[in-house]
């Protein structure tokens, strides 16, 4: 991560052209950084802005502009949307929704990968791919089937549904991804569990499941991520605005408060935060998932 | 296991498949179908139907399709959606890539740069789209900072001026990404191999030509990816054009996947919407199959 070798490995004896050649490696050096450290700032910009909107008074925005540095310190912001703008009861929503839909899809997909990665049923490469097909489809294809197979299972409207359809649209990702690991592990591993007699469901639960638990965490971290962000399915399967989760009552909270941008930044923080939080306290795993998800 | 052993050994398993390992699999099957694969048929169906949700879908045949290429609404969101591939996709690959070169060698600060540009990644497109609605003020950062260096005459309405709208979003959607396409690039380098540089490095090349002789070339298999990946997601792009313009103003910034929505849950003419959606899919379809062809070969080696 932070390698104290700025400059290239020297040798012990400089003599003239290497302490030249060192020179030279540090300029670029300086070059690398006179770049990166204004871009950085370029990325981060949008960022900071957005928070010290978040903090500004209404009256202080509204004089002087949403680009002016703050004037005030407050509060206000957040409070309002936390309470009248419903954002602290979307959030709990968002935790009801993405908290059973994590689980839940990796407990399937573990088991599907179970079956298909130790067993050898016919076709299983094939079925792997058409699962994995099934996660690639563009949403827009599915959108109203499906509102009308949640209304006619009478689960139309609540989080339920919305649970459910993060469930059957994750599964063929996830049980790809957990594939690739257990194919990894060594089959002498469950093999000799088998001859001791241990059953399927006794080797996924007390072997390859433990084994699994590196690529279960980055999963984990990734399918969190995505389940609290989504918008399209939330307004897809949800009615009633009270019980928006997250993206979807922002953006509704947008609509009712055109002109508070404190209100709005605010808002958008609290939005981010949990997934900020997700990322930095599993910055390793995120990335493996990623990858995961890509390079495989 | 030795080439010999392996088919006693996969003959054995086969017989003994027990009924739990088939309900482990068909479950999760089960689940999919329902939720996936029977709703995504449905759509075929729908799309050659008239309905608006009340009684029996009309039979209409191909008329929705024949419909939306006289529909000028629906032939400037592909123009869009065109736009909007190769902006999103070029851009971000380009960044990325560029990114991940810079930042490939551990050098002091490397750490810090890599996480300012991956975090806008975690945030979600929603929020992503809030973020820069704000910056797109009248009186925001961005005209702001187009005064402040005296580039007054650029400073306009970006979100609301229909020739400028589509781009603004284009923007905070890149700005979102190149981090994500970094992420893979940077892994990809990780695959190659140092020596063939150095290598080449000692042989007088630039470091242009070592990039484009030596270590583009290895980077086809993460191409393949980041191809596939970028056109399946900018045919999917939804939430943050619905969080910043909702397709306006007057369709300016519409693509197939809110003009769908719009067809289909704004004014309920869910067959003609169902056909919009089948032409995202048809579109779609041929990068999924470039994204499992490469998978089945790295699943097969």
């Amino acid at each position: 991560m932070s390698a104290p070798a700025v400059t290239a490995p020297a040798p012990p004896a400089a003599s003239p052209s290497t302490s030249h050649d060192r020179q030279r490696v540090r300029r670029r050096g300086w070059a690398f950084h006179a770049v990166m450290v204004p871009l950085t700032l370029l990325w981060v910009a949008p960022m900071a802005f957005v928070v010290l909107i978040s903090i500004r008074g209404f009256d202080d925005i509204a004089a002087r502009g949403t680009a002016a540095l703050p004037d005030s310190f407050t509060f206000e912001g957040f409070r309002t949307a936390f309470g009248e703008g419903a954002m602290g009861e979307a959030l709990w929503t968002s935790v009801q929704v993405t908290v059973p839909a994590v689980i839940l899809s990796l407990l399937l997909a573990s088991m599907a990968a179970f079956a298909l990665s130790r067993y050898a049923i016919p076709g299983r490469r094939a079925i792997l791919l058409v699962m994995l097909a099934g996660n690639l489809l563009p949403p827009q294809i599915l959108l109203i089937p499906v509102s009308r197979i949640t209304e006619s299972l009478g689960i139309y409207d609540t989080l339920v549904g919305l649970v459910a359809i993060h469930v059957g649209f994750g599964l063929g990702f996830y049980t790809f991804v957990l594939h690739g690991f257990m194919r990894s592990i060594p089959s002498e591993v469950t093999e000799a569990a088998r001859m001791d007699g241990a059953g399927a469901f006794a080797v996924y639960a007390r072997i390859v499941m433990p084994l699994c638990r590196p690529s279960l965490a980055a999963l984990g971290a990734l399918a969190t991520t995505w389940i609290f962000n989504d918008l399209i399915w939330a307004i897809t399967v949800l009615r009633t605005q009270a019980k928006f989760p997250v993206t979807a009552a922002l953006l509704n909270l947008q609509g009712g408060y055109v002109s508070n941008w404190n209100v709005v930044a605010a808002a958008s923080i609290m939005a981010a935060i949990p997934t900020a939080i997700v990322f930095f306290a599993f910055q390793r795993h995120f990335v493996s998932g990623l990858l995961m998800g890509s390079a495989k | 296991m030795t080439a010999v052993a392996a088919p006693t050994r996969r003959r054995r398993q086969r017989r003994h498949i027990s009924p739990v390992v088939w309900l482990f699999l068909l479950v999760p099957a089960a689940i999919e179908v329902g939720l996936v694969f029977w709703p995504a048929l449905n759509s075929f169906y729908l799309s050659l139907t008239r309905w608006n949700g009340l009684g029996a879908p009309e039979q209409v045949g191909l008329d929705n399709f024949r419909e939306l290429f006289s529909d000028g609404v629906f032939r400037e969101a592909l123009g869009n959606n065109v736009i909007w591939a190769v902006g999103f996709g070029g851009l971000s690959v380009a960044g990325g890539l560029a990114l991940a070169v810079a930042l490939n060698k551990p050098r002091r600060g490397v750490g810090v740069y890599r996480s300012a540009i991956y975090l806008p990644m975690v945030f979600s497109l929603a929020v992503t789209g809030l973020f820069w609605r704000v910056q797109y003020q009248p009186d925001g950062t961005v005209n702001t900072l187009l005064g402040a260096v005296g580039l007054e005459s650029l400073e306009r309405q970006w979100l609301a001026d229909p020739k400028t709208a589509l781009y603004a979003v284009l923007v905070a959607a890149v700005w979102r990404q190149v981090g994500y396409v970094m992420v893979l690039y940077l892994a990809g380098l990780k695959g190659t191999d140092p020596s063939l540089d150095d290598a080449s490095a000692v042989d007088g090349a630039s470091a242009w030509q070592r990039f484009w002789y030596v270590t583009w070339p290895q980077l086809r298999g993460v191409n393949t990816v980041v191809f596939a990946v970028t056109v399946i997601d900018s045919l999917r792009t939804f939430d943050i054009v619905w969080a910043m313009t909702q397709g306006g103003p007057y369709h300016s910034s519409e693509l197939l996947s809110t003009y769908m929505f719009q067809q289909g849950f704004t004014f309920l003419n869910l067959g003609y919407a169902s056909a919009v959606a089948v032409v995202i899919f048809a579109l779609a379809l041929l990068f999924i199959i470039t994204y499992l062809v490469r998978t089945l070969k790295e699943e097969v080696s």
